[in-house]
């Protein structure tokens, strides 16, 4: 018996798509950009002259112009939906807050994060094994996500969420240090959280 | 199918047992033939075949971390990926390029959009029911996987209505899943 090998298909690093069918989605125009700088002979293969030329299609002329406006008028709003989700992100900061619980004990609290897509329960548990502390997620007076850290890790916090912040090609997101000493009671409870967190 | 399935449809992880393993390799190897060659590399001997159990009686079985094959009731259907790494293991039907925007958009598709100009159905019937994989005109890969509504020569001859209801596509729940 011959051994049949698996057929090897590119994906679109925009949209996931055999960049085939990378012309009926809304972010059609990354797409082509993705695939000219990564794979060029497969752009080619689509969209050089030639290959537009030989292009077949049973569609009437009418249709497929009629489909190309649609998608198009997809494409537009996608990509102004993504200029202002990305202006969003450039303009908004993370916090991390600095909290005395007590002469030695500190806690730090993580803001922010949520307009970056980044999974706050998964980064929670990342920050408790990596500082071998506890750590947690909570809702913060505006009902907003942050993640409470037990201990003084604000520089090593900070230091982490820039390189994740980096990754995701936003340098320019300004992460903000501040002390808190006041307010003790009320962030106890949360405190407390953080502590159960940290036992389990 | 998947059009709006999220992790939040996952009801439970397990292992299954190697004697279900066995079973369920059978099983795929009985829906589709042309499968024999290759079951061992689809889902090796020596895998772990995780069952994940999911809303609406879906389940999906993973092998290394990559779903490749989805159960609803009594058919075992292949995952996208499976099919674009073994494409000649299973039916196909092509739909012409006017009907690419609705299956991506995860709608049945109607008869004509089968039996158009730019469309292809194959010459032997294909039985109601069956699993197939779904091709467009002018492209090379497999865009979805649906299930015959009505036998081929139904489609061809009646040529109305719903030929075949979606059940994965490019870009749904499934697609986009990851482990
Ligand atoms: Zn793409």
């Amino acid at each position: 018996m011959t051994e049949v090998l698996p057929k090897s298909t590119l994906y679109c690093g925009v949209c996931s798509y055999p960049p085939e069918y990378c012309e009926f989605t809304a972010t059609f125009k990354r797409c082509k950009e993705w695939l000219l700088s990564n794979h060029q002979e497969v752009y080619e293969k689509l969209y050089s002259d030639e290959a537009l030329a030989n292009q077949t299609s049973t569609l009437s002329l009418e249709k497929e112009q009629k489909m190309e406006q649609e998608l198009e008028k997809k494409q537009k709003k996608e990509e102004a939906k993504q200029e202002r989700e990305l202006q969003k992100k450039l303009s908004s900061k993370v916090t991390i807050k600095r909290i005395e619980r007590n002469k030695r004990k500190h806690i730090i609290s993580i803001s922010g994060l949520e307009v970056f897509n980044i999974d706050m329960k998964k980064l929670s548990k990342t920050f408790a094994s990596k500082f071998a502390t506890g750590a947690t997620v909570t809702k913060n007076a505006e009902k907003k996500e942050e993640i409470l850290v037990q201990g003084d890790v604000s520089n090593e916090a900070k230091e982490y969420i820039e390189k994740l912040l980096e990754e995701k090609g936003l340098n320019e997101v300004k992460v903000e240090q501040i002390d808190d000493k006041k307010k003790k009671k009320a962030l106890e409870a949360e405190a407390e959280a953080a502590a159960k967190a940290g036992k389990k | 199918m998947f059009k709006k399935f999220s992790k939040e449809d996952v009801h439970s992880r397990s292992n299954i047992k190697s004697s279900a393993q066995r079973g369920l390799k059978g099983n795929f190897v009985s829906q589709f033939e042309a499968l024999e060659p290759v079951i061992d590399t689809i889902i090796p001997k020596k895998s772990q075949a995780i069952l994940i159990k999911c809303e609406d009686k879906i389940q999906l079985y993973l092998i290394d971390n990559e779903v490749v094959l989805f159960q609803h009731f009594d058919d075992l259907i292949p995952t996208l990926k499976v099919v674009h790494k073994y494409p000649q293991c299973f039916p196909r039907v092509q739909v012409d390029r006017g009907a690419i925007k609705f299956v991506l958009s995860g709608a049945n598709i109607m008869c004509p959009g089968l039996t158009s100009a730019g469309a292809d159905l194959p010459e032997e019937n294909l039985e109601e029911g069956s699993i197939v994989t779904i091709y467009a005109e002018g492209k090379e890969t497999a865009l979805a996987v649906g299930k015959l509504l009505m036998s081929t020569n139904d489609i061809k001859s009646i040529n109305k209505g719903h030929g075949i209801e979606l059940l994965h596509y490019l870009g749904d729940g499934l697609w986009n899943h990851t482990e």
